[in-house]
């Protein structure tokens, strides 16, 4: 085993294994193998009161909590990376409820917990990638009611979806959604893939990892199962496009990751580095050797 | 000669005690324009509600003959099938283009919703279409990416009608379409909903308070009193000979007016 | 080199030993007990168990002290406890008709049989300050009450006003399980069990509002306030093996019905009909604005228009728990950076746009 997991001896005493009860938990699994059933179903679920804030990632947590087994390696990122401070104490959380190896490196976990990115290491099968989902209605800001959208839904009417990316083309010539970009799962559903930038969209189509998305507050939990199509939701004559940076990483020299913007001084200065900190950290890692 | 192309039977509604309509029998052929006018109060919304699908009828059935010639009720259709039908093969004009229109949405997106709901995908396309539509309900091509927020109540109303026929339906349903229109305004919209009416061979059940847009408009006329149809008939024959005491009545009105 | 700085897990630790030297304050100055602040805090109490839904005065005050005297962090650590406790089942229905009560009032008759009680309230106090508060006081002894002849008996107002037909029939218990929102996922329409399981969890500030709201004419419903009663009541438990209600102890409950003008239906004669607010402790305000909007979201099922905020059902049971509020408020608070590359890369690439339009545009007047 690697030098970056750390792992501990046992779970915090008076609480059950990854907090929740194991009534909770069959119930979040039951509610996890109907979203596999039905890829990009939204699922309801009786989503609990967590110890963090809604909005905070209690949909992932309780999620992660369901599928956790002792023999895991969890990994938590925010913002591509794992030393943001929501990722950490998500990560310390797991560490001192169920005892659980930890790790920073991709390739190493089992489970990924994440927030607004999908790691640039391609995932594998047998891992599972937990999203955190803030709004789960892709149709939410064009129809704003529960018993409408869900129709829709059933109807598979999507025609509105469509009209929002039309009005982007002919305002500004192009599709001016950058995160949270919808998709179509399985040629049935769109769903949101949570606020990731589209720079991710595809590495979620024909993805050997399993999928799944917890939106704690809204109460909804959605799945897509490995090696399922994801297509994110174009024109013919205005295809699907992502993000493009002109400069390589300033860290590790990596081109074709997504890129934070780093403000240096207070006069303009800027420099660009990778947002997923594990495969960065790991390319200077390499280079120094 | 065809069956009609939808046919009601019976339909019959009550809001608590009142019945809003009560029985009524009613045939539309292709291509063919029907005018159900009475006074407010009379059923006509609510009748055309029903025949819309938006209201259930208490009693009674509407049969429809599809596009592949099968007849069916509308009744036996699932919501999926009837929400496609809706957007296909009917249009709904209504008398306030707010509740017709995505009031923030541009002219153009508003007249290619329909096409992107069945499937089209083509941006360049789609557009291609709207520009078209526009220019045949006389809007200025210059304004397809202006929302019709920024139109007049006539421009919104040619846009309601654009953005209805641009699936080409057979069947479009109008309530009220000139109401709180200046004179002029109207004149020009009877005149449009005219042309394109005879052009496109639309069936069209129009509701109207106004005798006069009825006349202009529609081939046949059904008078409704207090729920009941009280009397059907070509136009001019009804107009210039009623038989019922009340559509006398109706007609004397105006003209005194 | 450059070392990107995302916070960390030390400065997490750090945060959080200042978090606890900020909460004692003052050393200087005696620190608070539970117990104080459950005796002398009282109605904040209450408020935390109410939309905290766990009675625990002693679990209460403690949230509070940890929580600095922040309500909704404190309603947030009650929640969170709450979820983790095991769950044996549900006590038999309260019986607030056989209320020891402390406080019971009725707008709509000057008397009734009990009599109208006042107990402890703010009301007809003038809001002066009570200086002689900064100073530690003993309080006089409350005056006794003359005992009245009909005490004891305490019948609810809108039990007088059903003997004759005039207000809507309480719904019978037809043996259907009620829903747990807590348990389950709200699926809409919700019934009026779930409603009222929402709105007694409901910040008590948007309640209020959204029942003011209504009295100013957004969903208007002539309302009466039929009773408030304040007191203790007996919960009892079935336990499945014994077969019979076993009493575990008393808790103190606020009790709102509104009687509300009913024009009459189709199907339905002229009568009064009820909104209902139920609230732990003492928490008037609390239960009142639930008794308002409870009926204004009955306006669907009494065939009323459905067009105000407080009628709508979505919208008030979607944003009425103040931990769904104020997480994904402060949710903000979270670093959004990856998103905001990508919003500052479109904003970027659509000024170029908007610049090379102008240009051409300039260049093409000098041109003409």
């Amino acid at each position: 085993m690697s030098a970056a997991i750390a792992q501990r001896p046992e779970s915090e005493p008076g609480y059950n294994f990854a907090y929740l009860d194991e009534g909770t938990k069959r119930m979040i699994r039951r509610a996890i193998l109907k979203a596999i059933a039905v890829p990009g179903y939204q699922v309801p679920f009786a989503s609990r009161e967590m110890p963090m804030p809604y909005g905070w990632g209690t949909g992932g947590v309780q999620v992660t909590a369901a599928i956790l087994g002792r023999s895991d390696v969890l990994k938590v990122i925010d913002q591509g990376a794992d030393d943001t401070t929501n990722a950490v104490s998500i990560r310390r959380f797991f560490a001192k409820t169920s005892g659980v190896a930890t790790t920073t490196r991709t390739a190493e976990a089992t489970v990924i917990q994440t927030r607004h990115r999908i790691p640039e290491t391609p995932l594998t099968e047998g891992q599972t990638l937990v999203y955190q989902v803030p709004i789960p209605e892709p149709l939410r800001f064009l129809e704003p009611r529960e018993t409408e959208t869900r129709q829709l839904h059933a109807l598979a009417e999507y025609g509105a979806m469509h009209v929002k990316l039309y009005e982007d083309i002919s305002r500004h010539g192009h599709i001016a959604t950058t995160y949270a970009y919808p998709v179509e799962v399985a040629g049935r559903y769109v769903m949101d893939p949570s606020p990731t930038p589209k720079f991710d969209n595809p590495k979620m189509d024909d993805c050997p990892a399993l999928q799944l998305f917890g939106a704690g507050r809204e109460r909804r939990i959605y799945a897509v199962p490995p090696y399922t199509r994801v297509r994110s939701l174009d024109f013919e004559d205005h295809p699907f496009r992502v993000q493009a940076f002109t400069q390589p990483c300033a860290l590790c020299g990596a081109r074709g990751h997504y890129l934070d913007e780093v403000v240096t001084d207070d006069s303009g200065g800027r420099m660009f580095i990778c947002s997923d900190t594990d495969i960065c950290e790991t390319r200077v890692a390499e280079a120094a050797r | 000669m065809s069956p009609p192309l939808l046919s009601a039977h019976g339909l019959t509604k009550a809001y608590g005690s009142r019945l809003a309509c009560a029985g009524i029998d009613l045939d539309v052929t292709e291509g063919e324009v029907l005018a159900i006018v009475g006074e407010s109060g009379s059923g006509k919304s609510t009748l055309l509600s029903l025949l819309a699908g938006e209201l259930a009828p208490d009693s009674g059935q509407i049969r429809y003959r599809m596009r592949d010639g099968q007849v069916r009720s509308l009744a036996d259709l699932g919501p999926a099938e009837l929400r496609r039908l809706m957007r296909t093969d009917w249009g709904f004009v209504r008398q306030d283009a707010r509740q017709g229109l995505r009031m923030a949405v541009s002219a153009g997106g508003n007249v290619g919703e329909r096409l992107m709901g069945l499937g089209e995908r083509h941006y360049g396309r789609i557009r291609g279409q709207a520009l078209d539509w526009l220019g045949r309900v006389e809007i200025d091509a210059g304004r397809v990416d202006d929302p019709p927020s920024q139109f007049s109540g006539g421009m919104r109303q040619r846009l309601q009608i654009a953005r209805n026929l641009v699936t080409a339906p057979r069947l479009v349903l109008m309530d009220e379409p000139t109401s709180g229109l200046d004179v002029s305004v109207q004149a020009r919209l009877l005149d449009l909903i005219r042309r394109l009416s005879a052009e496109l061979g639309l069936a069209v059940v129009i509701v109207t308070h106004d005798l006069a847009v009825a006349r202009l408009l529609s081939h046949r006329i059904a008078v409704m009193r207090a729920g009941r149809v009280i009397e059907t008939g070509l136009t001019d024959r009804v107009l210039d000979d009623p038989e019922h005491a009340y559509t006398q009545l109706l007609v004397a009105s105006v003209l005194a007016a | 080199m450059y070392v990107a700085v995302k916070g960390g897990e030390a400065a997490i630790d750090n945060a959080h030993r200042l978090l606890a030297e900020a909460r004692r304050g003052d050393q200087a100055v005696p620190e608070l007990s539970v117990a104080q602040i459950r005796e002398q805090m009282a109605l904040l109490v209450d408020r935390v168990m109410t939309e905290g839904s766990l009675y625990d005065p002693d679990l209460a005050a403690l949230a509070l002290k940890q929580a600095r005297g922040d309500v909704v962090e404190a309603v947030f650590l009650v929640r969170a406890y709450r979820t983790t406790l095991p769950r044996f089942g549900a006590s038999a229905p309260v019986d607030t008709g056989a209320m020891a009560v402390e406080r019971r009032i009725s707008a709509t008759f000057k008397d009734l049989p009990g009599g109208q009680v006042l107990g402890p309230t703010f009301d007809y106090t003038h809001r002066l300050v009570d200086f002689a508060l900064a100073a530690d006081t003993v309080s006089e002894p409350a005056a006794e009450a003359e005992p009245r002849a009909d005490a004891g008996t305490c019948p609810r107002v809108t039990d007088l006003l059903a003997q004759d037909g005039l207000i809507e029939p309480s719904p019978r218990d037809d043996g259907t399980p009620v829903g747990d929102l807590t348990r389950e996922p709200v699926d809409y329409p919700a019934d009026r069990a779930l409603r009222l399981q929402a709105l007694a969890r409901g910040d008590e500030g948007f309640v209020l509002g959204l029942a003011y709201s209504t009295q100013r004419g957004y969903g208007r419903t002539h309302p009466f306030v039929g009773e408030i009663r304040v007191g203790t009541v007996a919960v009892e438990f079935v336990p499945e093996e014994l077969g019979f209600a076993v009493p575990l102890g008393r808790v103190r409950l606020t009790e709102c019905q509104m009687v509300n003008q009913f024009k009459g239906s189709g199907a339905a004669p002229p009568q009064f009909t009820r909104g209902y607010g139920l609230s732990f402790g003492q928490s008037e305000r609390k239960a009142m604005a639930m008794a308002l909007v409870d009926r204004a979201l009955r306006a669907e099922e009494l065939g009323e228009p459905v067009a105000s905020p407080a009628q709508d059902q979505e919208f008030v049971l979607a944003h009425c728990d103040s931990l769904q509020a104020t997480g994904f408020v402060e949710h903000l608070k979270l670093p959004h950076y990856v998103d905001f590359q990508a919003e500052l890369e479109l904003v970027r690439r659509l000024r170029a746009e908007f610049e090379r339009k102008s240009d051409a545009v300039e260049m093409q007047e000098a041109a003409e």
